[in-house]
């Protein structure tokens, strides 16, 4: 039987932890990006699109401390944050959320982009002639025909959040119970000695969650379809 | 009541219609390319003018000099677009609520029930638009429209994705829009089969421009708008009322101002107003009233107009009371009649040559 040890459910607990509010709190500013980059054009929209995309290409240690510098007790926004909101990320199961958001960002925002240009914009034009002003129409039928996009862009970055390493130990570090997420537990495990078994057990532990969260978006994606297909 | 007045430039070609539609259907018409979808996108507010003015029933839509642009969702105007456009996560009664749903109750000028009877959707409500074909998805859409209580009813060859079976079902449809909801309609075309089924008033576009406008009849009877008119086969159309069927002789009779026609047994029940093509080739010129004759159609008239069509045809427009004919005869004909404006002769039109496809009705 395989039950899970205090440390591994406290890893897991802290991976989805970290890996929802990552995605939650990054998902109105993906929504936003995609958007921007599907719909909008203005001078300098090459630079937005290569920003938004740099966490894609870079070292996740580079990205790890460059939040360090920005978001850290002494960094810029670090300490304004921290004076004026009390709010601490380095160190923090926050901060790691913030680095799993950052790491993510270009795939989420990739994929609803990729659903909104696929929105006929013929349907907008149809709401708009109904009465339907032009918040209310995406809300109505802009978002409801591009959810598939959504959805796979939420799993896409849960999934790389759950598997985020080298940024989140670069800006919070391994702190047990507060930034050891399954990848950094996983990763400690394999620096003592006689932690084979016990990495392996997390290895497998990994496999499952990920192989879940591809398996419900699956699930989800091909519900939304269907509803479209009526 | 829709006037108009705007001018766009769109790439090289320059966009300068002047014009208003009144009660009833006002068709566009021209080829494609001549500006047609653009005149209705602007009144929709989808494209905008580069100066000019817009207004419904007195309420100014778009006005370049006083700065006033209505965003689409102002301007209440229900718009049926050439492919259905109907949400695809929504199924018939979701999309024919969405504008419905809008509107304050006070505002609502259309009553559900009415708009799915008359379009005979009732056995779709649950379904997705995916599920239907053609034909019911267009009459979706126009249901959609007309549930946003519009002023006025814009339509974009609504009917040119369909194939002629479905297009014949919902040409009645149509029809019956404008009398039985009192909206005027604004019906883009480039099918003179469907404006002549359909318009009151035609509007005829060439080029960005507004050729000529005016009541059907009047247009279709017109040899110089020929050019425009005349992808279609030269002839008049002429209103009429279905006066009687004489079901032993296989013909019915028709009366128009200027007389009695005899055409084809025609399905139509008496009294429906149609409207009738006669064609030009099909119509002979007596200057006598010929007795012993076997065509049944003997009818009093002056020419109006003679000109040549072209080395061999002379078109001819006679005045048969009201109702205005045009007729096509050789070259050769006119040399030994001898044709002049202001003389009376008669109008000879065999029965047989008006058949079943010649009488329209406009109910």
């Amino acid at each position: 039987m395989f039950t899970l040890t205090p440390l591994e459910i406290e890893a897991l607990r802290l991976s989805l932890l970290v890996s929802f509010w990552a995605v939650a709190a990054s998902l109105p500013f993906g929504l936003g990006c995609a958007w921007v980059l599907a719909r909008l054009d203005f001078p300098g929209k090459t630079l937005v699109d290569g920003i938004i995309h740099l966490p894609l290409v870079l070292p996740p240690v580079v990205v790890g401390y460059g939040l360090l510098v920005l978001l850290g007790r002494r960094g810029v926004v670090g300490a304004w944050l921290h004076d004026w909101f009390g709010i601490t990320l380095a160190f923090t199961w926050k901060g790691a959320a913030v680095a799993s958001a950052v790491i993510a960002f270009p795939l989420m925002v990739r994929a609803i982009r990729l659903a909104l240009e696929g929105v006929d914009r013929g349907l907008e034009q149809a709401a708009r002639t109904l009465g339907s002003g032009p918040i209310r129409t995406f809300w109505s039928v802009t978002l409801p025909l591009m959810l598939p996009g959504v959805l796979t862009g939420v799993i896409l970055a849960f999934a790389r959040s759950l598997s985020e390493f080298g940024a989140t130990i670069t800006f919070v570090s391994n702190i047990p119970g507060e930034t050891r997420t399954l990848p950094i537990a996983l990763y400690a495990l394999t620096q003592v000695p006689g932690g084979d078994e016990a990495a392996l057990r997390l290895c497998v532990i990994s496999v499952v969650v990920a192989f879940a969260a591809l398996l419900a978006s699956e699930f989800l994606a091909r519900r939304v379809q269907a509803r479209l297909k009526g | 009541m829709l006037e108009l007045d705007v001018r766009r430039r769109q790439g090289d070609f320059d966009l300068d219609v002047r014009l208003s539609a009144g009660p009833g259907v006002t068709a566009l018409y021209g080829r494609s390319g001549s500006g047609k979808t653009s005149v209705i996108n602007m009144v929709a507010g989808l494209s905008r003018p580069d100066q000019g003015v817009i207004s419904v029933d007195g309420r100014v839509l778009f006005d370049g000099r006083a700065g006033i642009d209505l965003a689409p969702e102002a301007r209440r105007l229900g718009y049926v677009f050439q492919e259905h456009r109907l949400f695809p996560h929504l199924s018939v009664r979701g999309n024919l609520e969405f504008g419905l749903r809008l509107l304050p109750a006070a505002e609502r000028a259309q009553s559900f029930d009415k708009v799915v009877q008359l379009l005979g959707i009732e056995h779709l409500l649950d379904r997705r638009p995916a599920k239907l074909s053609g034909g019911e998805k267009q009459r979706a859409a126009i249901g959609r429209a007309l549930l946003a209580s519009p002023r006025i009813l814009l339509m974009d060859e609504p009917l040119a994705a369909l194939d002629p079976a479905r297009k014949a079902e919902l040409l009645p449809f149509i029809a019956q829009l404008a009398r039985r909801f009192s909206i005027p309609i604004l019906y883009v075309s480039h099918s003179m089969d469907e404006v002549l089924r359909l318009a009151d008033t035609l509007v005829l576009m060439d080029g960005g421009k507004v050729a000529a406008s005016g009541p059907l009849e009047t247009l279709m009877g017109d040899p110089g708008l020929r050019p425009l008119t005349g992808r279609y086969e030269a002839g008049a159309v002429i209103s009429a009322v279905i006066a009687s069927h004489d079901s032993g002789y296989g013909v019915s009779r028709l009366s128009f101002d200027g007389g009695t026609l005899i055409v084809s047994r025609s399905d139509l029940p008496v009294g429906s107003r149609v409207r009738v093509r006669i064609h030009a080739r099909d119509v002979a010129i007596a200057i006598e009233a010929p007795e012993r004759v076997s065509i049944r159609n003997v009818l009093p008239a002056s020419v109006v107009s003679v000109a040549a069509a072209d080395a061999f045809l002379v078109d001819v427009v006679l005045a048969c009371g009201a109702t205005r004919l045009w007729v096509q005869i050789t070259a050769l004909a006119q040399a030994q009649l001898n044709l002049v404006p202001g003389m009376r002769i008669h109008a000879l039109i065999k029965a047989l040559t008006i058949a079943r496809g010649d009488v329209a009705s406009v109910d």
